[in-house]
């Protein structure tokens, strides 16, 4: 179903923070902001929820340890059993310490590959992906916030339309996207 | 907003004092005639000269990196930095102290390489190692490099902080600059002395023995018992009503250091731990030898205290953000800390012999007590807001 929203564009990160609590004070829902570079505070202010990237780390680091545990126990022990520093060896737990540092890495590398992948997935920004954002120019210079109809239908357009103007801005638009 | 120390805190702190000397005292009287009390008193004192030392100069390091790399959230608590970093004169002065009498004392036992009769080929106490590391190891260099690290220390410590009052009173980005090469270059001295003087003051105890990340490890040490005190002393003067600039980020960003800086010692603890072993270095394996027999349950508890304990607490934002679970973990940390220099010490001179009792608890109170006193002391004697700091409006500011 095609959906209309308001584009409204700022030069100025700190314009667009203002504006952004005065929509927000009003009862207006913000959808999105857009910017080149992470702004502090807008989270709060435009009730972004808090990430979820964090469990989905530590799912990743534990996914990392037991791998790279079995790996270790397998190689090393099971199916080649190795001389380590001439130890007394044969199980995993004798030569423990030799794993540790390698049982780090792994968890590193898959709990940081790992956020990294998912990031991408859910921002649908991976490489070839079409771009998501309004207009180029909020990768250089520019700052976008995005409004939309459906969820603000207890103001009229019109109203929509003069609360931004009082906010600084210096360009408007309207779009009606899929 | 200027400090005032509170009554009850001076209560406290007389309460610590009054129990720790009387402990003390009770922990001397009831093993007076034993053979190695005089070992046992400079063994402790040691301890808590080189612990409440160390946490002054992990604060003046902190300060120190600060400046170097020109941060700004700090602004808003660099007087609490430097009111912990006011400790070192004192410190320094304890531990000289402490140093003096052993030397005096030929090596109390602690030192053994300070005994004369180690490096005489005709005393049946003859050392051929300690010989042949006395052109490093002996009492007048020793004592070269220790006030060269005092004076070293004390002139940076003293310049940063008058420097520190001159830029609440002048202002201008000058003071910033010069702060900013003179930390550069203390950090240079601070790079090379933290681990001579680990070396020094502590690795020499087990004589015998080296290990290259020593130093590193001490410096790790130090530095997070030191960050362990600075959020706890933020959380302290915040609830108190005070430092009205800081907020939860600065906190957050305290309790982040705290969190890494139990990593890099449990890092560099496995590090050395698992270089010797894997090398099969034999005569290095003697330091643990000592540690997994007489100190088994110290020694690897004081690593899950220290590593494991925090590492888990510490995890979620939340709880870095929590002056209850933040000041819990840090006073676990302070202690875990203390026994790690407590091992440090210990395990070299007294060997089997060492046991906590009265004299340790009592020494680490008074040690804790004067600790305590003197920087909140020190709190008092500059404003808690630096004013003309050029980054004070970002630390304000700060939001992460």
């Amino acid at each position: 179903m095609a959906e209309k929203v308001i584009y409204a564009m700022y030069d100025d990160d700190d314009v667009l923070k203002d504006g952004a609590k005065l929509l927000v004070a009003k009862g207006v829902k913000v959808s999105d902001v857009f910017s080149p570079f992470p702004i502090h505070g807008i989270d709060p202010i435009i009730g972004v929820k808090q990430t979820r990237l964090g469990i989905v780390a530590f799912l990743f680091a534990i996914t990392g340890t037991l791998l790279a545990t079995y790996g270790m126990r397998f190689f090393m022990i099971t199916d080649w059993p190795m001389n380590i520093g001439g130890k007394p060896n044969g199980t995993y737990l004798d030569n423990m310490l030799a794993f540790v540092p390698i049982t780090f890495e792994f968890t590193v590398m898959c709990a940081a590959h790992g956020m990294a992948i998912t990031y991408l997935l859910r921002n649908k920004t991976l490489p070839g992906m079409p771009a998501q954002n309004p207009d180029p120019r909020t990768t250089d210079d520019k700052f976008v916030i995005e409004l939309k109809h459906s969820e603000n239908s207890q103001f009229s357009e019109d109203e929509l339309l003069s609360m931004l103007k009082q906010t600084g801005i210096i360009e408007i638009d309207q779009k009606e996207i899929n | 907003m200027e400090f005032k120390v509170t009554n009850k805190s001076k209560t406290l702190t007389n309460i610590l004092l009054g129990v720790g000397v009387l402990f003390t005292a009770i922990g001397i009287f009831s093993h007076v005639g034993d053979h190695n009390l005089v070992q046992r008193i400079m063994a402790n004192g040691l301890i808590n000269g080189f612990y409440f030392f160390a946490i002054g100069l992990g604060a003046l390091f902190f300060l120190a990196l600060q400046y170097a790399t020109e941060t700004g959230w700090y602004a808003s608590i660099k007087r609490v930095i430097e009111a912990v970093a006011g400790f070192l004169p004192y410190g320094m002065g304890i531990l000289a102290v402490v140093l003096l009498i052993i030397t005096f004392l030929d090596g109390a036992h602690v030192y053994l390489w300070m005994d004369p009769e180690t490096t005489n080929p005709a005393s049946h106490h003859y050392d051929e190692i300690i010989d042949g590391k006395s052109a490093y190891l002996n009492k007048l260099f020793f004592w070269i490099r220790t006030l060269a690290y005092f004076v070293v220390y004390f002139l940076y410590w003293r310049g940063f902080k008058n420097r520190s009052l001159e830029e609440d009173r002048v202002g201008g980005t000058e003071i910033h600059f010069l702060n900013y090469r003179k930390s550069a270059v203390f950090l240079v001295f601070f790079a090379v002395f933290s681990s001579s003087s680990a070396w020094d003051w502590l690795m020499s105890i087990d004589v015998h023995w080296f290990s290259t990340l020593y130093g590193w490890y001490c410096f790790a040490g130090m530095w997070c018992s030191a960050m362990t005190v600075l959020v706890m002393l933020t959380i302290y003067l915040k609830k108190l009503g005070y430092l009205p600039n800081v907020n939860d980020s600065h906190i957050h960003d305290l309790g982040k250091w705290t969190f890494a800086t139990s990593f890099l010692w449990s890092y560099l603890w496995f590090s050395q731990f698992m270089l010797i072993w894997y090398a099969n270095l034999g005569e290095e394996v003697v330091y643990y030898m000592t540690r997994i027999e007489h100190y088994k349950f110290l020694y690897f508890g004081m690593f899950f205290i220290n590593f494991a304990f925090p590492m888990v607490v510490l995890m979620s934002r939340e709880a870095k953000r929590h002056a209850g679970i933040l000041t819990f973990v840090g006073c676990i940390i302070l202690i875990g800390h203390w026994l790690d220099v407590y091992i440090l010490v210990s395990a070299g001179s007294m060997g089997a012999t060492a046991s906590i009792g009265f004299l340790e608890i009592g020494l680490a109170l008074v040690g804790a007590g004067f600790f305590i006193r003197t920087i909140l002391k020190n709190l008092t004697k500059a404003p808690l807001t630096p004013v003309n700091h050029p980054f004070l409006d970002e630390s304000i500011h700060h939001e992460i």
